[in-house]
């Protein structure tokens, strides 16, 4: 299905706006369709939220961005989705090198079981970078990006895994941002961690607008609503809504998205 | 009625698990006490510092040291063969092959631990002593290089099976984690699951070292029975487990010096294996405090 989307969303006429683009996006699991038909243009330097129920489609839709779902057993996609309007999905693109330009938050915390600053100078160590002091410097920007110097500063050969829940993602969202993507995909980020390392985060994505484009999987349509600027509602696989978050969430247009974030179902 | 089942049920589990318990001690204890008799007669000091081994001979010496040379050189020599192509096959099994496959060669790699030893021990002697000695001139028909290697085939599927179960356990999310990094396959495997796994495939070399050590009749059959102080693979050797065969099966005397060496010998051994499970076991209780 396509989704008409209105206003400033659909801008022809200055194409960079557009970072991320889906067209005629299918998903298959052997014979199961769990995308279906999805056309989508997502902002650059904004925050987007996918909502729906569990199952909906939302993190499957996410992973295509970084093609990540490349390594599920029976995974098939039909359709195009676009980066700067450059299809990731043809045969010549390098895989890795995408996922250095896109970069992912997960769900759980998952630092490696290394120290802390390993974790953060591991993405540029494997494109080869040796350079000490460039590592270091890199490493201590990149945790002060993300609040966490301060708490670490002093335990940098420490294990990633001794650090609370928050931290370890916001150590994870470092490790990302280290080797400078311009998107930055998070699959629910605070669903595993208590309110006050949430707000953090929040707060975090809040800042990294400015130089990153986000899209953002969650449950919590709270924090869609405070933190995204725009909003798209998945129903079984298919966008339902796409919109300005404003919008979306005091005057959605259709009945499906009313009943969902008014807690009537999901 | 049905109290009285549960409670007959209990004993005897409970005497099954003493029984195994008891015999184990049982073995040790006789070990030690014919040992014991054995370090009456020679003094401990030779035991571990003569360098010859000839009990069965009118110059008796009594020195421990050719026979470990011998199990040392030859479980070297496997270890050496085995690690790193079990190590490759895990990470293939585990992180490149597809899973239907997957499924069918770990039982068929794991049927090469279940081939009878004494079908190795010939393999090395028939089949890949000669097959060395075309390029390998001055080897001779005995030698530790070919049991050695044979030894090591034998032991692949425990490092392979184990050190797989390792990195099978590594967290997907670890695996998510270094390939939203940008990380190739081989990165992946090399830098995050391999050191993710460290502990149980440090666990998976030890029992393989220890299974080696305690491995009989190939080095019997094909490594030769001379003991020799010697780091030379291509010479024969003979191994602990090797000498207590020729012993237990030759003519000598019971409760005689020469039998009582096989006591000696056999503490030797036991005691290299039990520290090496021993290790392994407190390297694996570590391991499960990491993830839980």
């Amino acid at each position: 299905m396509t989704q008409q989307v209105n206003d400033n969303i659909v801008d022809k006429s200055i194409k960079r706006v557009h970072k991320l683009e889906a067209k005629g996006v299918k998903v298959f699991y052997d014979d199961f369709e769990a995308i279906k038909g999805i056309d989508m243009q997502i902002k650059a330097n904004k925050v987007t939220a996918f909502i729906g129920p569990s199952g909906c489609g939302k993190s499957t839709f996410l992973r295509l961005f970084n093609r990540m779902n490349d390594y599920v057993d029976g995974f098939r996609m039909e359709g195009e989705i676009l980066i700067d309007g450059e299809n990731i999905y043809k045969k010549k693109v390098n895989v890795e090198q995408l996922r250095k330009q896109v970069g992912m938050v997960f769900q759980k915390p998952n630092p490696f079981p290394k120290s802390i600053y390993e974790n953060v100078a591991y993405g540029l160590k494997i494109q080869g970078i040796k350079d000490k002091k460039y590592l270091k410097e890199k490493v201590e920007d990149s945790l002060k990006q993300v609040a966490l110097w301060d708490e670490v500063k002093d335990d940098l050969n420490k294990s990633a895994m001794a650090l609370s829940g928050g931290q370890q993602q916001r150590l994870c969202i470092a490790r990302t941002l280290a080797v400078e993507p311009s998107i930055i995909l998070m699959d629910e980020p605070t669903s595993a961690l208590d309110p006050l390392s949430t707000a953090k985060i929040e707060e975090l994505i809040y800042e990294l607008k400015q130089k990153y484009t986000i899209v953002i999987v969650t449950h919590n349509m709270q924090q869609a609503g405070r933190i995204s600027d725009y909003t798209a509602f998945f129903y079984l696989g298919e966008l339902i809504e796409y919109d300005k978050s404003k919008k979306l969430f005091t005057n959605p247009e259709k009945q499906q998205t009313e009943n969902y974030i008014t807690g009537r179902f999901g | 009625m049905r109290k009285f089942k549960e409670v007959f049920i209990e004993k005897s589990l409970l005497t099954s698990a003493l029984i195994t318990i008891l015999i184990t001690l049982g073995i040790i204890l006789v070990l030690s006490l014919e040992a014991v008799n054995f370090f009456r007669e020679v003094p401990i000091i030779d035991f571990l510092t003569d360098t010859q081994w000839t009990p069965l001979f009118t110059d008796k010496h009594f020195g421990i040291m050719p026979l470990l040379s011998g199990t040392l050189l030859t479980s070297f020599i496997a270890i050496a063969f085995a690690v790193p192509v079990g190590l490759s096959i895990s990470i293939y099994i585990s992180e490149y092959a597809p899973r239907s496959f997957r499924k069918s060669i770990k039982p068929a790699l794991e049927l090469l631990a279940a081939v009878p030893t004494v079908v190795y021990g010939f393999f090395a002697l028939t089949v890949v002593t000669p097959f060395l000695q075309s390029f390998i001139p001055g080897l001779s028909g005995f030698n530790s290089l070919s049991a050695g290697l044979v030894m090591g085939i034998m032991i692949i599927p425990f490092v392979s099976s184990l050190s797989e179960d390792a990195l099978h356990a590594v967290p997907n999310s670890l695996r998510e984690a270094a390939y939203g990094m940008g990380s190739t396959k081989l990165q992946n495997s090399f830098r995050v699951l391999v050191p993710a796994a460290s502990s149980g495939i440090i666990v998976s070399i030890i029992l393989a070292i220890s299974r080696a050590i305690g491995e009989t009749m190939i080095v019997a059959i094909a490594a030769g029975q001379q003991p020799r102080l010697t780091m030379d693979p291509t010479v024969p050797v003979e191994t602990i487990t090797a000498y207590i065969v020729q012993v237990s099966l030759g003519d000598v005397e019971h409760g005689s010096l020469e039998y009582r060496t096989i006591f000696a010998a056999g503490i030797t051994l036991f005691i290299f294996t039990f520290l090496l499970n021993t290790f392994s076991y407190k390297i694996r209780k570590k391991f499960r405090e990491k993830y839980e």
